[in-house]
């Protein structure tokens, strides 16, 4: 499956399994950046880890920080590797930026993305590939 | 080459030659670095381009929440460029004059982040209020706060023009003077489609405190209506901007209705007390988050005369309102009811408040309540200030 027209926000491309949720996330008070996990046990991916996956979620939501959070993933080697968002908010797109991380916002009507399918991500194409 | 064109096309932000030549390097690392911040916050904010601000405020201050990975950043972004507009610092981790058990290495390390942010020219604030502390420009100025608290109440009360920026967007606004024009810098965002009415009597600040966090939850558009409350006084309306700030990505409130509507009952007050009340009682109480002003200690003041806290109880105020306070006699007045004051710190997140040392807090603050459940993993006892007083002195 490839989903055209997605809107660049970080250029660059990274492929990766497909770790989705509907949930947002506050990458300051959810997310251990030394070890990427999800550490909210309230959230859908709670113990799942962000280390090389294309994160599918809303937008982040919550502490002005956690762009600092998204930058330590990266320097902990535990960054994902595309974000994709329905909405990319200013803490993900500014994370993300200084962490080299390609985001891209999915386009109206995307079909979903299946949980764990491998997923790339050509910001620059505004493209995403899906792989079952 | 046709899907670059379509990219280009696609993309709406337009830049300067100036500002394309920064984002290329030509000003060196730190600058372009900048930009691409902008332009990365600019696109994901539908923006057609940047605009002057007059103010940035910084988030991205306490080493419990940046880390070794945001203290080298800074540290080396700071060695190559200033800021080029007024930048105002939030709380970093402890009191500077009161370091009790705060392990060394860790005030080694709070200090190289305060060194980097002076080293680029930043006022050494400490505070997360900085609308009760500087000058506040004219209406409609357009102006680049991280911490949630501080954009929603400047938006909301000052009818300044801030986003819900983040640390780092607000950092490249700082040393570029820039900001994408978008959002809550323009008009259309600025007038809510949704509006939340509260459907009983609030009896105390933590009801507002309660509403914003239920608004940031059910609100996805960057501001919203409040209707069936009266005008909130000073202490309600940061709370009620924290709350707003902690749990959603909405920026902004105004009094009044919207055309889709949204009721917010003792039910759904009832629900955010469940969720962030997760103590009967605490070990300690902690006033702050937002830091509080000569308003609320004025207030406290009354609340506790002749009084005295059977338990240990931190006032988290900036050292600037510590020292007004001190001038009329207040923080001597509240020391001798048994309060301390904590200066350049706040709650959330801070290591005097750690799992290690307490079990529990008792505090007013819904955001507070937020990070200490969720950050610092200590439960909380939620309370209004006034029963904080009635319950916990003698």
């Amino acid at each position: 499956m490839i989903i055209n027209n997605c809107k660049k926000i970080v250029g660059g491309s990274g492929e990766g399994p497909a770790l989705v949720t509907a949930q947002p996330i506050n990458f300051l008070s959810m997310v251990d950046a030394k070890t990427g996990k999800i550490t909210d046990p309230m959230h859908e991916l709670y113990k799942k880890s962000l280390k090389g996956v294309v994160l599918v979620f809303p937008y982040a939501i919550g502490s002005s920080v956690g762009a600092y959070s998204i930058y330590s993933t990266r320097e902990y080697g535990v960054a994902p590797s595309a974000v994709v968002c329905y909405k990319t908010d200013i803490t993900t797109a500014s994370g993300c930026a200084i962490a080299d991380i390609p985001v891209v916002d999915l386009p109206k009507g995307a079909p979903p993305i299946k949980q764990g399918s491998i997923a790339k991500v050509e910001a620059d194409a505004g493209r995403i590939t899906v792989k079952v | 080459m046709v899907l670059i064109l379509s990219t280009e096309i696609m993309s709406g932000l337009e830049l300067s030659r100036d500002e394309e030549e920064a984002l290329a390097g030509k000003l060196g690392k730190a600058l372009a670095s900048a930009y691409k911040i902008l332009v990365a916050i600019g696109e994901s904010t539908g923006a057609k381009k940047l605009i002057p601000i007059k103010w940035a405020h910084l988030s991205g201050v306490n080493y419990n929440t940046i880390g070794d990975p945001g203290m080298d950043f800074l540290d080396k972004f700071s060695r190559t460029t200033k800021v080029v507009v007024k930048s105002t610092l939030n709380p970093m981790g402890y009191d500077r004059n009161k370091p009790e058990d705060i392990p060394s290495s860790f005030q080694e390390k709070q200090g190289s982040i305060i060194e980097s942010y002076e080293r680029m020219g930043v006022n050494p604030s400490f505070t997360c209020t900085p609308y009760e502390i500087f000058d506040i420009p004219d209406k409609g100025t357009a102006i680049s706060f991280a911490e949630s608290n501080a954009a929603v109440f400047s938006n909301s009360i000052l009818d300044l023009r801030t986003n819900k920026e983040s640390a780092l967007s607000a950092l490249a606004g700082s040393v570029t003077g820039k900001a994408p024009l978008s959002e809550l810098r323009l008009e259309e965002a600025r007038s809510p489609k949704v509006g939340i009415e509260a459907n009983f009597k609030f009896g105390s600040e933590l009801d507002y405190g309660l509403m914003g966090y239920f608004a940031g939850k059910v609100i996805k558009d960057s501001s919203v209506a409040f209707s069936g409350i009266s005008k909130p006084s000073m202490i309600e309306a940061k709370m009620l901007s924290a709350a707003i700030g902690t749990s959603g990505s909405c920026g902004m409130f105004t009094l009044g209705t919207a055309k889709e509507k949204i009721s917010f009952d003792r039910k759904e007050a009832k629900a955010v007390m469940d969720e962030l009340n997760t103590a009967e009682d605490g070990d300690i109480i902690t006033l702050g988050s937002p830091q509080l002003g000569m308003n609320e200690l004025d207030y406290l003041d009354k609340l506790v005369e002749g009084k005295k806290f059977n338990k240990r109880c931190i006032i988290f105020c900036s050292r600037a309102i510590h020292n007004q306070a001190a001038r009329v006699g207040l923080t001597g007045k509240l020391q001798r009811s048994g309060a301390e004051f904590m200066c350049d710190s706040c709650t959330c997140l801070t290591p005097y408040v750690t799992k290690e040392k307490y079990d529990s807090i008792v505090s007013n603050s819904v955001k507070g309540a937020y990070y200490l459940n969720n950050s610092n993993e200590v439960s909380v006892a939620l309370k209004d200030i006034k029963t904080i007083v009635k319950d916990y002195t003698e």
